[in-house]
């Protein structure tokens, strides 16, 4: 005792694994207990599981201590390209929560679920009027089981159209790993796209792909605005093109955010897209989840729809299969949860609130952009849409790359922002401000940015290396944990 | 608009700072005839919370929520008690408004609770690594066939060996199609797996040790689907098994007319490489202290792209850190022990249903649901319960697979036999 020495920890307090804080007989719960019966499971009953035993109190402790090791939106600006992070609406959460919604049972007679049921139809109607896209399904799960339902919508309809020989899909080397993922999934052939000196799909390899697979083209994948942050200004000729060998349009509606309400998708060509309902439609990411990857689709594309649909039959709301549905993607009817909280966020903001969305998102962009283009470099020209591209290349003589600059960011009390993509530019730093923060929260981060620019070119930059200090945890060893993988806390020794 | 951070001053001194007098100018890119100027017709303008939360209220009213009466719905989603810890600690700022943890100095937090949740998926199934999360028990159980095929290269089926849910059946259906797979009944030299749901979805629970020995017999992987994770708490671990997987939204989460929920996804480690979606692992900082990252990135499809094991991003990982909290409550006794309520609760219900004349209880093991046949349609007897305001089982043909829980009342049940009674004689 006479040597013992406290941790100087303040209020960052450290918190061990429940496991290690196991007491034998501690339980967090009181259940009644159980008279001694005869078990009808046809078996011995468990003997060991192995979980920690501990009590209220400690479980309360250990993940508000765990809670307080994360950055968050709420805590603040969390500039991550093409992800998003907006301020989310706690009407949202509290809706959610309320019984009608959150205690119903997936499998309830749809007379006692009629209220869930018009929600769902009443954001399926807002989906298809802001894009103009008429046919829609709420069932994905998330981003990229949208992508996966809109593919399959695809395939599908090529098959029905004695079409199935169509293999190719053209997606640009700028997307997201899972838009080829997801093809692949479908069992398509990608081609890449290259982008052009402007952040674009170019428009002369992407005539010649299109020449060259002619009627063996499935379709293609684009995101607009792309990930270079960029709105694809040959759209409508791409489009064209295309439509002109018999493919379809697939939009990833990542960057949705940037044109929602400004561009009605099928205005500019768009056959199908998902909608990132975490993304656009202010649902939490939850550390990594759930979202909804809701899509929309021509009218004619409808019948290819992964089941359920909610359809309206007089005053009535039913569940519908479409007549050649591409099958079922998600289990039950989709993250119905997230379909109550985007609808929540959708009717507070009404259509004009969300083309404000959009222009200020787009706004607040191009105001970091011009005060930063300066200082760092600028791969492709012009105004951006809802978030800017830099690279790392004036840094990276001096000997520091964006991975420096996103831990010193870090140091700074910023969440960085995407690194490293897209792939297109080597070192990449992709911008999202949102609509949500505010011009002084927006300027302390240019300042920070600023701030770092100039202490890399005054050759004091070195101790970004060592960045972040003032965290939780120092620059973790990743190739250790690939390595040796410790995956469980049983492995943990 | 509340939401909306910039004033009209700011949105003013900000454009001019560009250099542009109009937000549409930052639209140049757009075919001047496709830029909306203004709010898209046929939709609402904005609202306050009153207004919106009035609208909302409506919706709800018109449901009937599982605890506004007797309830005995389950087939692959089921209600339980949820402390009240757990909805506190999941809206804490810092769980819910944070992004998947690709910079570990600032998300120790949330990896520290996947790394959790791996650790209990792993002893609850008995297989020694799982992931971070999967949507559901459905795409977790499709996910599981194209691994296998990715495993059994050479094959090119997958096989069930009972009754698995008709809504998992689906969606492996349309995964399966895309490679070319069939899911068959036959257990052959071609299956690359061998799907046995535990318990299945009637409620009977299958003997492990036989399906082992089929699998062996052709070389097929054998994957188990719990779509009831509690019951893990009193039935033997799927130890047997290569792969498991399933539904764990019945501790934490709760039914949300079906989503979210939470798959998760568990196999031997020797596999770990041809798992799909994120997983977390223990490393050490730069000062030596315990820390967790994400790893074994490059089977992913943000590295991988179109060879990606799965396009898998987003996860439940929300509802895994319910799922962890609720579970840590439980812990080692009441894991146990809210698992052998729920089964006496269904035997309770056994002893007296199997005594009411025109019902036939067809199981002869179960766990908190189990199976009853009538002489005639169960979708009318139903119908008949519902406007006693019981909600009754799930219906096949003649059958009703009803299950119980700690929320299960004694009245309940009897009520339920009582009307069975009056609508059966």
């Amino acid at each position: 005792m006479q040597n013992f020495i406290p941790a100087q920890t303040g209020l960052n307090h450290e918190t061990e694994l429940l496991i290690k804080q196991s007491r034998e007989g501690a339980c967090g719960v009181d259940l009644p207990n159980v008279k001694e019966f005869k078990l009808k499971t046809g078996q011995n009953s468990r003997e060991k599981i192995g979980l920690a035993q501990v009590n209220e109190p400690q479980v309360i402790r250990h993940f508000v201590r765990l809670s307080r090791q994360n950055y968050s939106i709420d805590a603040g600006f969390y500039p991550l390209g093409s992800c998003t992070m907006k301020h989310n609406p706690r009407l949202n959460e509290k809706m959610a929560r309320l019984a009608g919604f959150a205690d119903i049972h997936p499998a309830q007679d749809e007379s006692t679920v009629q209220g869930a049921l018009e929600l769902m139809y009443n954001l399926q109607n807002w989906l298809g009027t802001l894009t103009g896209l008429k046919g829609v399904s709420l069932a994905p799960a998330a981003g990229a089981q949208g992508e996966l339902a809109g593919m399959l919508v695809i395939k599908k309809a090529h098959e029905v159209k004695g079409q199935g020989h169509r293999k190719i899909v053209l997606i640009p080397d700028s997307a997201h790993g899972t838009n080829p993922a997801t093809a692949a999934m479908c069992g398509f052939e990608i081609k890449v796209i290259p982008s052009d000196a402007d952040g674009l799909v170019d428009l002369d390899l992407f005539k010649k792909l299109v020449a060259e697979h002619g009627t063996n083209i499935a379709g293609t994948m684009i995101t607009n605005p792309n990930t270079c942050g960029k709105f694809e200004k040959n759209i409508i000729e791409i489009a064209d093109l295309i439509h002109s060998v018999g493919g379809y349009f697939y939009c990833d509606g990542a960057n949705y955010n940037a044109i929602v309400g400004k561009v009605r998708p099928a205005d500019i060509g768009v056959d199908v897209m998902h909608f990132n309902l975490h993304k656009t439609f202010s649902t939490p990411h939850g550390g990594g989840g759930p979202g909804s990857g809701p899509i929309a689709v021509r009218e004619e594309l409808a019948e290819f729809l992964p089941s359920p649909h909610v359809e309206k039959i007089g005053d009535k709301y039913k569940f519908a299969k479409p007549k050649n549905s591409c099958g079922k993607v998600k289990g039950f009817n989709g993250q119905f949860g997230m379909h109550v909280r985007a609808l929540t966020y959708m009717l507070s903001h009404g259509a004009d609130g969300l083309q404000k969305v959009a222009e200020d998102a787009v706004i607040s962009a191009n105001y970091i952009l011009a005060k930063l283009k300066n200082n760092f470099h600028v791969p492709f020209p012009g105004n951006c849409m809802h978030e800017c591209l830099l690279t790392d290349k004036i840094q990276k003589a001096k000997g520091l790359s964006t991975f420096d600059i996103a831990k010193a960011l870090i140091e700074f009390g910023i969440h960085p922002m995407t690194v490293f993509f897209p792939l297109v530019v080597q070192g990449a730093m992709l911008i999202e401000p949102t609509e949500t923060e505010t011009r002084e929260s927006i300027d302390n981060f240019i300042n920070i940015m600023l701030y770092i620019s100039k202490e890399i070119e005054e050759g004091n930059g070195d101790k970004f290396h060592q960045y972040p200090l003032s965290t939780p945890r120092k620059r973790l060893d990743d190739v250790r944990a690939a390595k040796t993988p410790v995956l469980t806390w049983s492995e943990l020794q | 608009m509340r939401y909306l951070a910039l004033t009209e001053n700011d949105r003013k001194s900000m454009l001019a700072e560009i250099g542009v007098s109009s937000v549409n100018d930052l639209y140049d890119a757009v075919e001047n005839q496709f830029l909306l100027k203004n709010p898209i017709t046929g939709l609402p303008l904005h609202q306050g919370e009153i207004e919106v939360e009035k609208i909302l209220q409506e919706f709800a009213k018109k449901n009937r929520p599982a605890s506004s009466g007797p309830f005995f719905l389950g087939a692959g989603c089921y209600k339980h008690h949820i402390p009240s810890a757990v909805d506190h600690l999941i809206q804490r700022s810092e769980f819910l408004t944070s992004y998947t943890p690709y910079q570990p100095e600032i998300a120790q937090g949330t990896l520290a609770v996947i790394f959790q949740f791996q650790s209990i998926i792993s002893l609850l199934t008995g297989m020694q690594v799982s992931n971070a999360s999967m949507y559901d028990g459905a795409t977790s159980l499709a996910e599981s066939c194209l691994m296998a095929l990715r495993i059994k290269s050479g094959k090119k089926n997958i096989a069930k060996y009972n009754d698995v849910n008709p809504d998992y059946l689906d969606v492996c259906k349309t995964f399966l199609d895309l490679n070319s797979a069939k899911l068959q009944d036959k257990i052959d030299e071609d299956c690359a797996g061998v799907v046995v749901q535990y318990p299945d979805f009637y409620g009977n629970i299958p003997n492990l040790a036989e399906v082992r020995k089929k699998c062996d017999e052709v070389g097929a992987l054998m994957i188990v689907v719990v779509s009831e994770i509690l019951s893990l708490g009193l039935l033997e671990a799927p130890t047997q098994a290569d792969i498991v997987v399933g539904e764990a939204s019945s501790l934490g989460v709760g039914l949300n007319f079906g989503g979210p929920l939470l798959g998760f996804f568990s196999c031997k480690k020797e596999f770990v490489r041809q798992m799909p979606g994120r997983i977390c692992g223990a490393t050490i900082d730069a000062d030596g202290k315990l820390g967790f990252v994400l790893t074994l990135n490059a089977r992913e499809q943000h590295i991988r792209r179109e060879k990606a094991t799965s396009n898998i991003c987003s996860n439940q990982g929300l509802c895994a850190t319910a799922f962890t909290i609720h579970t840590s409550l439980l812990g080692e006794i009441g894991y146990k022990k809210l698992a052998l309520i729920n089964h006496q609760k269904a035997c309770e219900a056994y002893e007296i249903l199997s005594k009411i004349k025109g019902v036939k209880v067809l199981n002869e093991n179960f766990f908190n649901e189990f199976t009853i046949e009538f002489s005639k349609n169960a979708h009318e007897i139903n119908q008949k319960l519902l406007a006693k305001n019981i909600i009754g089982g799930y219906c096949v043909d003649n059958k009703m697979i009803l299950a119980f829980s700690e929320l299960t009342s004694e009245e309940d049940i009897k009520l339920l036999a009582k009307e069975l009674s009056t609508i059966l004689n």
